[in-house]
C-alpha cells in the first residue's frame, strides 16, 4: 500500500486504467444461482477473473451442540481458498487472512438474514474460491447473499459488494489485483441497497475526508450495479423469461 | 455416506433390480456415466480441468514452481497429487483435517498417476541435488455423487495432461524465470482408473452415490495407454472372487480405452 513504485501506469491522460476500464466501471460480472445438486443453495459468480462458488446448507442441527442458541438460529461462514487459485500454490489450510475474511463476511450477511425462527439450527455458509484476482471477499459476499436467497432463508435484504479505492490519487470503483498492489487505498463495501445499510467496510491505504467521503459513495454506487446483477440471477433461475415480477 | 433404513431398502431395489440386469439409473453393467471435461477451467493455474461424473464433480488445478528435491531423488523432479472434499459438495462433509475415506481417495488418485509415470520427472531437474521442478495436482470435489476415485483421477489426469510448464534456470545458486519460455509438461502415457462395485454377486461400472451406499465392495484399476493395468486398491467390507478379479481387470481396460479418448478428445481440443 501508500504508491509502490511501479513501471505500470494505473490511469492514463484519458482516464483510463490498466485493464482499460472507466474510473467508475466495474469489471465484468456473472452471476448464477444455482447449479450444486446437493446443497440446500448455490451461487457461482464470476467477477473479472476472480472464480467463486458458494454452496449452503441449512438450517440444520448445529455440530458441536454448544454453539446452538435457544433463541436462534445461528450463521457459520468459511472462506476458502484452493491451493490452486493463486499464482504461487497455497498452503490448503486455512491461513489467518481466511479466517479474518469468514469472519468479516459473516458480520456483513448477519443484518441480512432473519434466522430466528430457526433457534437451535445453523445455516453453513462455504465459500470456495477458485481463482482469485482481487476483490475476492465482495465476489464472495455478493454471491453468498444469492446463495442464501437461493437456500430460501428468509431474508431483510440482499446484501451487495464492491470495492471502491484510490489509485494514481483519483477515487476507482472495483479494485483489480494490479490496482491493489500498486495503488494508494482499497475499500471494500458492503450495502444492502433496499435497507440503505453498509454491513462490510474495510480500508487500508491512506484517504483525506473528502477522498473518502467520494470512495464510500463509489462503492455504493457499485453495490448498487452488482445488486441488480444479483437480482438478475435469481430472476433467471426462478421466474420464466428470466423477468422479474 | 451415512448408512440409514433408508440405504436398507435401497439396497434391496438396487439388488432385484440387477437380478433382472438393470441398474437404477438405466445403465448397462458396463457403461459409466457421461463424463465431461472442460479443460483451462481455471486460467491462472498452470493447468487445469473441471470434470463432470454423472453429478459427480471435480476441479483440478496443477501449480508448477521450483522446488528442493527429496534427499534420495536428487536426479527427479517431484509430482504431489491432494484431493479434498469441499464441504459444499454434500451435507455430510466437515471442515476441519480429512478423515481416513478421504485420505485414501487423494492417496489412490495420487499412486494411479504416480505409478504410470504420467509425468517424467527425470526432465524436471533444474539442478541436481539442489533444485527440481515441483508439479503440484490439488483436486478439490464440489458435488458428490459417488464414485470420487474415478471422477478425482479424470480430473487430474486432464489437467496434468494439458499443462504448460514455465523454464527455470540457475543464477547465482537461484531458480529464475525464464520469461516466454513455456513448454508442454513431458508426460508419456495417459492413466485412466475405473471403479467397480460389487453389489450381491454383480459387478457394475462407475457406481453413483446410490450404488456406492449399497455396495459390499469395491475395486480401482488404473491402466495406462498401452492397456497394462498399473495400480489397484481395494476398499469394502467383502471379498472379490479371482474370477471377478480378473473380469474386474478386463473390463477396466476396455472401459478405460473409452474413457482415455474422451480426456484426449478434451486435450485437443483446448
Amino acid at each position: 500500500m501508500g504508491g509502490r513504485e511501479s513501471t505500470l501506469v494505473l490511469l492514463d491522460e484519458k482516464g483510463i486504467r490498466c485493464d482499460g476500464r472507466k474510473v467508475d466501471e466495474p469489471r465484468r460480472i456473472m452471476i448464477k444461482a444455482g447449479g450444486l445438486k446437493n446443497a440446500d443453495g448455490s451461487a457461482y459468480i464470476e467477477f473479472g477473473d476472480n472464480k467463486i462458488l458458494v454452496g449452503i446448507y441449512g438450517p440444520r442441527d448445529v455440530h458441536p451442540k454448544h454453539m446452538s442458541r435457544t433463541d436462534t438460529g445461528i450463521l457459520r461462514v468459511r472462506y476458502h481458498m484452493e491451493p490452486f487459485s493463486v499464482s504461487e500454490r497455497k498452503n490448503p489450510a486455512p491461513s489467518r487472512r481466511e479466517i479474518e475474511i469468514s469472519k468479516v463476511i459473516k458480520e456483513a450477511l448477519l443484518p441480512a438474514v432473519i434466522l430466528d425462527k430457526f433457534p437451535r439450527t445453523a445455516v453453513d455458509v462455504f465459500i470456495e474460491v477458485l481463482q482469485a484476482d482481487g476483490g475476492t471477499r465482495c465476489a464472495a459476499l455478493a454471491a453468498a447473499s444469492v446463495a442464501l436467497a437461493d437456500a430460501g432463508i428468509p431474508m431483510r435484504d440482499m446484501v451487495a459488494a464492491c470495492a471502491s479505492g484510490k489509485a494514481a490519487d483519483t477515487i476507482i470503483l472495483d479494485v483489480n489485483n494490479e490496482e491493489d498492489q500498486a495503488g494508494q487505498a482499497d475499500m471494500p463495501v458492503g450495502y444492502m441497497p433496499n435497507l440503505e445499510k453498509i454491513t462490510l467496510l474495510q480500508l487500508d491505504g491512506v484517504l483525506n475526508p473528502e477522498e473518502f467521503k467520494k470512495c464510500v459513495e463509489t462503492g455504493i454506487n457499485g453495490c448498487k450495479i452488482v445488486y441488480e446483477l444479483q437480482k438478475k440471477a435469481l430472476a433467471e433461475k426462478y421466474f420464466q423469461n428470466g423477468r422479474d415480477q | 455416506m451415512t448408512q440409514t433404513v433408508i440405504d436398507d431398502l435401497k439396497r434391496s431395489q438396487i439388488l432385484e433390480l440387477l437380478e433382472q440386469g438393470k441398474r437404477i439409473d438405466g445403465r448397462t453393467f458396463d457403461e459409466s456415466r457421461k463424463l465431461i471435461v472442460e479443460i483451462n477451467a481455471i486460467p491462472k493455474a498452470n493447468g487445469s480441468a473441471r470434470v463432470r461424473l454423472g453429478e459427480t464433480e471435480a476441479i483440478c488445478g496443477v501449480k508448477i514452481q521450483p522446488d528442493r528435491p527429496f534427499p534420495d531423488m536428487g536426479d527427479k523432479g517431484i509430482f504431489i497429487c491432494t484431493a479434498e472434499l469441499l464441504p459444499l459438495s454434500h451435507p455430510s462433509v466437515e471442515t476441519g483435517p480429512p478423515n481416513p475415506d478421504v485420505i485414501e481417495l487423494a492417496r489412490v488418485v495420487d499412486r494411479g498417476i504416480r505409478e504410470s509415470h504420467m509425468v517424467d520427472v527425470s526432465q524436471l531437474v533444474i539442478k541436481q541435488n539442489k533444485s527440481v521442478v515441483g508439479v503440484f495436482a490439488d483436486i478439490v470435489v464440489v458435488d458428490y455423487d459417488g464414485n470420487l476415485f474415478d471422477a478425482c483421477s479424470y480430473a487430474a489426469t486432464a489437467a496434468v495432461l494439458t499443462s504448460k510448464m514455465p523454464k527455470w534456470e540457475m543464477k547465482d545458486d537461484v531458480p529464475t524465470l525464464v520469461e516466454g519460455a513455456e513448454s508442454e509438461l513431458p508426460t508419456t502415457t495417459i492413466p485412466v482408473s475405473i471403479t467397480m462395485a460389487k453389489i450381491g454377486n454383480h459387478i457394475v461400472v462407475d457406481p453413483n452415490s446410490d450404488e456406492w451406499d449399497a455396495m459390499d465392495c469395491r475395486i480401482t484399476i488404473t491402466t495406462d495407454s498401452d492397456g497394462n493395468i498399473i495400480a489397484m486398491q481395494k476398499g469394502g467390507h467383502d471379498g472379490f472372487t479371482l474370477d471377478e478379479i480378473i473380469k474386474c481387470g478386463e473390463l477396466s481396460i476396455k472401459c478405460g480405452a473409452q474413457i482415455r479418448e474422451t480426456i484426449k478428445q478434451a486435450a485437443k481440443g483446448s
